[in-house]
């Protein structure tokens, strides 16, 4: 039994681990199923349709915008799946990262600071709104009781009337030269975030902010499985009685919780203003918090799963534009994604109940062939 | 009036869910009045006839009496339900069987023994010849216990069939006309109620000796290791379920709490524990923990075996060697400053299941997989080995086959000869007896006989419990008052002339582990 | 007119103070003082708009649609299944909607395909969460994506091609016809015109509700008793709420606790696809993509505000409808003398308080907050429109945080249920 890692492999991960993969695998061939009869429906050929998403998803500079995207999905879904990991539903991902986004553009246009400060500062500032964002839902749920679920869609909606408040010329916002968009003041170049070209075959860069997002992905995988934190944080979500009894303060996990989601939501934002836009304007990305949701789900909250579901999300999403051009509506992929999103979590659901009963069999059986009479043969 | 009688896990409960309908017979045959039936359903059953009580009570806190009772076989008038006729059958039906049900209560606001005269109520509304009661004294003070018999000698009188699941012996021997002991999911033996003895009844429910859970000589010390002072803990209403509750444990020593179930016991352990905010004063080894939270009173020593290992012991989808961290998160083995320390959690994990036999493939299954009472010896070894001060230990059998229980009475003594302070709560009174140096009787919420367990049977720490003797509604001394005045035992009307023994393995409320999965 | 069967049906009311009900003639009475401090308001600040008949009629308008998701809201989570994709069925809604009534020629098939529309949304969510036991919010979340995605897909397939249609809206779409009480609107405009203490307003409120009314407004209106009568009323809706608040009694009693799950989802998606049709048939006259925006939420919103009760969800629409219509009708200045009312409620809430529940603290909190809007309303002009796009949002954090103890959602919601597993 001192084989620990062996046991891990052949007793959890055999049955876990395979299954566990399956369970994607096959929700993603369903949806391809459901999406082709579609297709087939309205007069596309499937096997093509799949080809050009392919051949145009291949591409360097599609796979640029790829992984681009993917590293803002990645955050927004690490920041809901941190929610999840003790039964949180943080829904409000969205208007934290929204504001959070439009704060700290406007304090980075402001500022005149050294390069690496610079970013710093800006990236500082927006942990902190979308920290202190979250923490509202926090406190209500900690103080007052109210479900997090409807107090942060409330909040995405106030988040939104602020910060089209904020939005104006009046306060925040100048006149986009050469359109009628208005925006926060760019951030001069001390403050931008440099990208790499690391894609042969093109000159178009991958975000700088991949970097922070992969260190998050590992922080937040030493966080949940090698400390104490983490421990007590997966025990509430695990059986929050249980955690109460072993002298876990719940109400205070749950501000912790949320505070620290609410900061990586902050984060959301960052890869493209620090990395394209450089100022926060009227057609900013919206909507990356419920796609976290989705990419969290996709993932099963661990970090290299939520990686190959931002991946994977990003990839319809980018190579989808080749549709259109092609008299398919690109709306096909979201169908796709929201196809697999529902497989997928319930083809969890079935794994999950077959792995407890397999478990179950599995342990009544390896003791009923050890000793003759389990029920009674313990007197020591 | 028929009772099955039957072991934790004997299988009384899947027996009756099948005479219910809500399980299905894999071979043999139910007839009922000489016809052969099969049930799909418990709509086919009540159809037949059949109507069951069940242990935990099926009522919707937030639905009226009325509403409660006539869900699933409404009175209809045109579209709508007929809520007139429906009240007036129910007053009629409850007026008859002197029920004292009123129809437009929200259900929530009713107390247990109301709860259980509706859900009869609501088994008779539906013209039920035959009545199952699971368990129905398990949640009943002993006045209750004694009006529901009443009224089930009332409904028999009526021609009505009754069968009665039940594991304390004292209760059947008193009410049935006959007696089916089961064991293993088989019939062992049927009986006359005159014909056997409480011992008897529970060897064949047991299928072999009790194991005993004395204790020898003392090992009681001068050194208090846990004290308590003037606890008061209050409900949400603000209305004290335990009032100015004082004692001390010394070391070595073990300190039983009698009480029937829902005096107070859970409160004043969840007190102790920080759990729960009270009032008074609680030290542990001189130091007073009173505002201590409860993660730095199990720093302190205190190891907390709960009555409900499911839901406060154990995370069931956890492995095993996560399940040895929770409640340990601060020390080692088990974590290195801020970090968890794996290997030495999972090492103490092996060296608990093989000292305290914990039966299982390894240390990364999860908790769900195992049976009740390897998960409770799990429980009991991980509690023991943060070196406790004061264990507190409430219902640490419950549950449990007799193996297991055996093993964990064995721990127990050993933790105390080696100096632990425990706190016992438990409803087995045999237990009680057998494991403590001194008990103390909880009576709403208030400690209202000391008792010294070398001369006390269960026959008279039963009606101590109950407040039977003179003390029903007297507001006792706090900290007790000498020893127990408990005679008139005669009167009472649960078992008029028979001397019950009130069995050893009279445990409450059956939960077969894996099924909170 | 749900109040009304409710206070005649509980003879008993053991604990008032936990159990928040209205009697109607308490209800008048609130309704007559609600409509006195507006007038109040109105000739402090000029704001004509605040009662206007205008103004009421818009704000029924866009009740509705957030009633409507509303009801669907309660009539799933009255069975147990938490509905945050309402938003999803309603965009399905608008959809199926404008569709039906541009292929059949006739809004009233418009009405029943954006029923059906959101009932299929409703069914994926039984499906999933009854049938699977998925999380309930997790089903919902994607249905929201879904419904989204679906009608963006649609749109393109089918609108695009059609005369005065595009990828993101639909051509016009027939109209339903309005009706209204004949021969008192121009009385009551011209008593409404002179703007005299109460009478004007009364004048205003009667013109707005009694005039121009869609047919599709009363089809909505006439589902809340109706929903009332049959979840309380009849066996099959107290099965159904059994559901929601202890599965396992119901199914101890032979109720077959999916298939009135499934119904309830059901339903609940259908009311929320007839919200959403409203929105494309009545309010606006054409499918827009986006319409939608967040009533579906809105809906919820109002639901909880209305403590899962029917008439309770009705109020809570119709205020978030009334903010909604103020930000049409010069939005700053009306919501600003909104802050009057405010105030005025709160400081009637904090007598109330000290007087007839002698709470002193909770009296002095709610004075001090009356005593700080009424100051925001001295030192302000108007309420910038960004603002009034989230008072319901607000409202219901608001009520949620103050009035949670008081709110009594069915005991068994959002729990995953699986058959047998009584014990």
């Amino acid at each position: 039994m001192s084989s620990s890692f062996t046991d891990r492999l052949l007793g959890r991960v055999r049955l876990g681990g395979l299954l566990a993969l399956a369970a994607p695998v096959l929700a993603i061939v369903f949806a391809a199923l459901v999406t082709s009869i579609i297709l087939v429906l309205t007069g596309n050929p499937p096997l093509h349709t799949l080809l050009l998403l392919v051949d145009y998803g291949s591409q360097p500079r599609t796979i640029v915008n790829i992984v681009n995207l993917a590293t803002t999905y990645y955050i927004s879904a690490l920041a809901v799946a941190i929610g999840f990991r003790m039964n949180l539903f943080n829904i409000g991902v969205d208007g934290q990262y929204r504001l959070a986004a439009l704060l700290a553009a406007a304090v980075g246009g402001a500022l005149v600071l050294p390069p690496v400060l610079h970013v710093g500062v800006t990236v500082l500032v927006a942990v902190a709104v979308g920290g202190l964002w979250a923490s509202i839902a926090g406190l209500l749920k900690v103080t007052r009781g109210v479900s997090e679920v409807i107090s942060t869609i409330m909040l995405n909606a106030i988040a939104t009337g602020f910060g089209a408040w904020l939005l104006t010329t009046d306060r925040l916002a100048v006149a986009v030269s050469g359109s009628n968009n208005i925006g926060t003041k760019p951030i001069p170049a001390s403050g931008q975030f440099p990208g790499f070209a690391m894609i042969p075959g093109t000159q178009a860069k991958v975000f700088g902010f991949i970097v922070v997002a992969a260190v998050l992905g590992i922080a937040y995988h030493v966080l949940f499985n090698w400390t104490r934190f983490g421990f007590n944080l997966r025990a509430t979500g695990a059986s929050e009685s249980a955690a109460v009894a072993s002298g876990v303060n719940v109400k205070r996990m749950v501000l912790l919780t949320m505070i620290i989601s609410g900061a990586v939501a902050g984060l959301v934002g960052m890869p493209q203003l620090l990395g394209a836009s450089y100022s926060y304007s009227l057609d900013f990305p919206t909507g990356l918090g419920f796609t976290g949701i989705a990419i969290a789900l996709l993932g099963r909250n661990n970090p290299a799963g939520i990686a190959v579901g931002a991946l994977l999300w990003s990839y319809l999403d980018n190579s989808s534009d080749i549709l259109d051009l092609e008299g398919i509506p690109k709306e096909t992929v979201i169908i796709m994604q929201g196809t697999i999103v529902l497989s997928v979590i319930i083809a969890y659901e079935l794994v999950h109940r077959y792995r407890m009963s397999a478990e179950q069999r599995r342990v009544s059986r390896q003791l009923s062939a050890g000793t003759g009479a389990p029920a009674e043969g313990a007197v020591a | 009036m028929h009772a099955v009688v039957g072991e934790n896990g004997a299988g009384k409960s899947t027996l009756m869910k099948i005479l219910y309908g809500m399980q299905h017979p894999d071979e043999g045959v139910i007839r009922v009045g000489g016809k052969p039936v099969t049930f799909r359903s418990p709509a086919d059953a009540i159809a037949a006839g059949i109507g069951m009580v069940h242990q935990h009570f099926m009522l919707a806190d937030n639905l009226t009496v009325l509403e409660n009772i006539i869900l699933g076989s409404e009175p209809r008038r045109g579209l709508g339900i007929d809520f007139g006729g429906a009240r007036r059958k129910i007053k009629e039906i409850s007026d008859a069987y002197g029920l004292g049900v009123s129809p437009d209560t929200l259900v929530e606001d009713l107390g247990v023994g109301a709860r259980q005269r509706v859900e009869i109520l609501k088994v008779l509304y539906r013209g039920a010849r035959i009545l199952i009661l699971d368990e129905p004294t398990a949640v009943l003070v002993p006045q209750e216990v004694d009006e529901l018999f009443d009224n089930l000698r009332g409904l028999v009188r009526e021609g009505l069939t009754i069968i009665f699941i039940s594991h304390k012996l004292d209760e059947v021997l008193s009410v049935a006309d006959a007696i089916t002991v089961i064991r293993r999911g088989t019939t062992v033996a049927s009986v006359l109620p005159r014909d056997v003895t409480a011992r008897q009844l529970a060897e064949l429910m047991v299928g072999s000796e009790l194991p005993s859970p004395e204790t020898r000589e003392s090992t009681v010390t001068e050194q208090v290791a846990l004290s308590v002072r003037g606890l008061t803990v209050r409900g949400a209403d603000g209305r004290a379920v335990v009032r100015d509750v004082s004692f001390d444990i010394h070391k070595g020593e073990v300190l039983g709490i009698a009480g029937v179930e829902g005096n107070g016991q859970a409160e004043l352990v969840e007190a102790i524990m920080g759990m729960r905010p009270a009032e008074g004063a609680v030290t542990l080894g001189g130091a007073d923990i009173s505002h201590w939270p409860t993660l730095r009173r199990r720093e302190g020593g205190i190891g907390y075996i709960p009555e409900d290992r499911q839901r406060h012991g154990l995370l069931l989808n956890s492995p095993l060697w996560e399940n040895r961290i929770l409640g340990h998160q601060t020390r080692r083995p088990n974590v290195r400053g801020p970090w968890i320390d794996r290997a030495g959690a999972r090492a103490d994990t092996q060296r608990i299941v093989d000292a305290y036999d914990v039966r299982t493939p390894g240390i990364d299954v999860d908790a769900a997989a195992l049976s009740g009472g390897n998960q409770q010896k799990l429980v009991v070894g991980r509690e023991m080995s943060g070196d406790p001060v004061v264990l507190i230990a409430s219902h640490p059998t419950r549950g449990v086959d007799v193996g297991a229980q055996a093993a964990i009475w064995d721990h127990l003594r050993a933790a105390r000869a080696a100096g632990l302070a425990v706190l016992l709560i438990s409803a087995d009174l045999d237990e009680l007896i057998g494991l403590s140096d001194s008990l103390k009787v909880l009576l709403r919420g208030q400690v209202v006989a000391d008792v010294d367990p070398a001369g006390v049977t269960p026959e008279l720490l039963g009606s101590a419990m109950t407040g039977a003797g003179g003390h029903d509604n007297a507001p006792a001394v706090p900290g007790g008052g000498g020893t127990v005045a408990a005679g008139g035992r005669g009167d009472d009307p649960v078992d008029p002339d028979k001397p019950a023994d009130p069995s050893a393995p009279g445990r409450a409320g059956e939960t077969p582990a894996g099924e909170g999965a | 007119m749900t109040a009304v069967a409710e206070a005649a049906a509980p003879p008993a009311a053991p604990s008032p103070a936990r159990r928040f009900r209205l009697g109607w003639r308490a209800a008048l009475l609130g309704v007559l003082a609600l409509l006195v401090m507006m007038s109040v308001a109105r000739v402090v600040t000029g704001a004509n708009d605040i009662t206007s008949a205008g103004t009421i009629g818009a704000a029924v308008g866009l009740a509705v649609p957030i009633g409507l998701a509303a009801l669907g809201g309660l009539w799933s989570e009255r069975a147990g299944v938490v509905n945050i994709g309402l938003e999803g069925m309603m965009i399905l809604g608008t959809w199926c909607g404008a569709w039906g009534a541009l292929t059949f020629g006739t809004p009233w098939a418009g009405v029943v395909a954006g029923a059906l529309g959101g009932a299929l949304g409703g069914l994926l969510h039984a499906v999933v969460t009854v049938t699977f036991g998925v999380d309930h919010i997790i089903s919902g979340v994607a249905i929201n994506i879904l419904g989204l995605g679906v009608t963006q897909y649609l749109s393109k397939l089918v609108f695009t091609d059609m005369d005065g249609g595009g990828e993101t809206q639909s051509p016009r779409i027939p109209s339903i016809g309005n009706v209204g009480i004949p021969g008192i609107g121009d009385g009551l405009q011209s008593l409404e015109r002179t703007h005299t203490f109460l009478v004007a307003d009364l004048a205003g409120v009667l013109r707005g509700i009694t005039q121009n009314v869609s047919l599709f407004t009363l089809l909505a209106i006439l589902l809340v008793p109706l929903s009332f009568y049959v979840l309380w009323r009849t066996p099959f809706g107290l099965r159904l709420r059994s559901c929601g608040e202890r599965p396992v009694a119901a199914e101890s009693l032979g109720v077959n606790v999916y298939y009135y799950k499934y119904l309830a989802v059901l339903v609940s998606g259908a009311l929320a696809g007839l919200g959403g049709a409203f929105l494309s048939i009545v309010a606006s006259g054409i499918y827009r993509e986006g319409q939608t925006g967040g009533r579906g939420f809105i809906g919820l919103a109002a639901m909880i505000f209305g403590n899962w009760r029917p008439g309770g969800l009705a109020g809570g629409s119709l205020l978030f409808g009334y903010t909604d219509a103020l930000q049409l009708r010069q939005g700053g200045t009306s919501v600003h003398a909104l802050l009057l009312v405010v105030a005025m409620l709160l400081a009637a809430f904090a007598v109330y308080q000290l007087v007839r529940q002698g709470r002193g603290r909770a009296a002095l909190i709610s004075g001090v907050f009356a005593v700080a809007v009424f100051a925001v309303f001295m030192v302000t002009d108007t309420v910038a429109e960004q603002f009034t796009s989230f008072t319901p949002h607000l409202t219901t954090l608001l009520v949620l945080s103050l009035a949670s103890q008081r709110l009594r959602m069915p005991a068994a919601d959002g729990v995953p249920y699986r058959k047998g597993q009584a014990k």
